[in-house]
């Protein structure tokens, strides 16, 4: 059992993630020591995800989610110093769920509240669990695929995709496919499993453009192959290898562009296996270290937002309540992170 | 016979390696595309001989449309590598954050205008930055790396090559990329003309407004 005094000394920091389909909280100290990392996802009966119905679904879950955290980190409200949430970007009526149950919490305690860069709190995470410095990030995830860098005051983005996220790309695929998620991963997840046994590589679109990719053309080739009569196996391999050929290739020219020495996968895309193998080859090959975050902190958790909240809070960087609205298009590269150097 | 052992190698990009060479007296650059261990090989073969072969042809015509560009001297497909001139002078990555404002503008003005002579004749450069440009002692700004270049004469094209290239301004020089970026639409109108810039600089807002977080996107 952990020291609550301890903590209070150092203070703690809760943080509300509800930007897509998860609803969680997390519970970190000043230290960087996760307390809790609680959390319940939406599970749309068919298609993806509804975002009305992903808000009311977080709505439901979050005093549950809430109980189970407090409970499993073993502290009171009290005991919090700040109150952090994912302010962007994302869904809306999925991040206002989030906002609201945020500002209650931090005027009803009367601790300050911090609008955290959802991106941003998923390089940290990174960063953190995986004691990564100054990285290339590859953060690809449903709604998301973009690497970035640290760059004077703020992570740049290098490149990013130029329509869709490479997990929307796989998990569109995947109900296209009619294939059906196993518990507690994304639905692109199934996609893996059936690429192992692919042999045939299917010539299917390739399209780097600079240190930008598109991954729409190759989302319709895949599926109009699969429908011309193409082995299943056969399309998940040749899907995967092309995309994250793609994403890889352009990891590695924002690694030779920025000559840094360590790579970090992050996102929910980063537990697949094939991507991990092809960013180790790409780090060995520059002389980097390769570092993945793990499965608990890659997919959306409340944890990565408490994080996030502590370095911005420690910087005296709070959110007043009128700023707290949601920012559904908030880009990386628009956060200043002073607690970078 | 022991050539390889002369070369010395200049830069290793995420693509290719770079080698500097004596090549029948004249001093030359080799571009070699390495096999890349992470892609199935059929998939990286095929990737990098087509790059390989549409590279020179690119940046010949570049020439003709009036850009310079490296001289080829020989192209082997079975090493996927590329033997051309090596163009003394300093990368435009470096100079533009170091040289005067009137400079950086008039730079930028003239880089503008090389893709207006590039786009002219359905050329997209693909990989617009400024690592990829070198001016050299005489005033001259040249081209590089067209491998991921292609024909293409559709505004689409045209768009993407200049949003990449307002991309790389905003990642890598980021404390006047605005300034920059609006020199090359200057320099590039001078050329295209008016109104070919105005399509084109309205596709680039409409690509743009493609991207997942964009603050311009409506809902």
């Amino acid at each position: 059992m952990k020291n609550i005094k301890e903590h209070n000394s150092g203070g703690v920091c809760l943080g509300i993630e509800s930007s897509a389909d998860d609803f969680g909280i997390g519970i970190s100290t000043f230290k960087g020591e996760i307390l809790a990392n609680q959390s319940d996802s939406y599970i749309p009966s068919k298609g993806g995800i509804h975002p009305r119905e992903a808000a009311r679904h977080h709505s439901e879950v979050a005093d549950k989610v809430l109980i189970q955290a407090l409970t499993k980190a073993q502290i009171k409200p009290q005991d919090l110093t700040a109150i952090a949430f994912s302010q962007g970007p994302g869904l809306g009526p999925c991040l206002r769920t989030g906002a609201t149950i945020a500002r209650a919490l931090a005027s009803y305690l009367e601790v300050p509240l911090i609008g955290v860069n959802h991106s941003i709190a998923h390089i940290e995470i990174g960063k953190l669990k995986t004691g990564a410095k100054d990285p290339v990030t590859l953060y690809a995830s449903g709604g998301n695929t973009m690497v970035t860098a640290y760059e004077s005051r703020r992570y740049r983005v290098f490149g990013e995709t130029l329509d869709i996220a490479l997990g929307n790309c796989l998990d569109v695929f995947a109900r296209e496919a009619g294939l059906r998620s196993r518990k507690g991963l994304p639905l692109g997840a199934a996609v893996e499993q059936f690429a192992l046994k692919g042999k045939k590589l299917i010539s299917l679109p390739y399209v780097v453009k600079g240190m930008d990719l598109s991954l729409s053309g190759l989302l319709t080739a895949a599926t109009s192959a699969l429908h011309d009569g193409c082995r299943l196996e056969d399309v998940c391999y040749s899907l995967q290898e092309n995309a994250f050929s793609m994403v890889t290739e352009v990891t590695e020219r924002a690694l030779a562009h920025t000559e840094k020495k360590e790579v970090l996968l992050t996102g929910g895309v980063a537990a697949n296996k094939r991507l991990q193998s092809m960013l180790t080859l790409i780090s060995e090959e520059h002389d980097a270290r390769f570092a993945v975050v793990p499965l608990e902190f890659a997919t959306d958790n409340g944890a990565m937002i408490a994080w996030a909240g502590v370095l911005a809070f420690r910087y005296g960087l709070v959110t007043p309540l009128e700023e707290s609205f949601v920012k559904l298009r908030w880009r990386v590269d628009k956060v200043d992170v002073p607690w970078i150097q | 016979m022991d050539t390889i052992v002369e070369r010395t190698l200049l830069k290793k990009g995420a693509e290719a390696s770079l080698f500097l060479d004596d090549w029948h007296g004249k001093k030359v650059v080799i571009k070699v595309r390495v096999p890349k261990r992470y892609r199935p090989p059929a998939l990286d073969e095929q990737i990098r001989t087509y790059r390989t072969v549409h590279e020179p042809q690119l940046m010949h015509e570049a020439k003709a449309a009036g850009v310079p560009t490296p001289l080829i001297y020989m192209v082997s497909v079975s090493e996927s590598s590329i033997i051309m001139e090596y163009v003394e002078g300093q990368q435009v990555k470096g100079l533009l954050n170091s040289v005067t404002e009137q400079k950086r503008i008039d730079l930028c003005n003239e880089i503008g205008a090389s893709i207006g002579r590039l786009h002219c004749r359905g050329l997209i450069h693909g990989d617009l930055t400024t690592s990829n440009m070198i001016l050299s002692p005489n005033g001259k700004v040249f081209f590089v790396d067209f491998g991921l270049g292609e024909k293409n004469i559709e505004l689409e094209a045209k768009g993407v090559d200049l949003h990449l290239l307002k991309r790389a301004l905003q990642s890598t020089h980021y404390e006047f990329w605005d300034h920059c970026f609006r020199s090359v639409l200057n320099g590039y109108a001078k050329i295209v003309g008016l109104e070919r810039a105005a399509k084109v600089y309205e596709k680039i807002v409409e690509i743009e407004r493609r991207g997942r977080y964009v603050e311009e996107r409506k809902q």
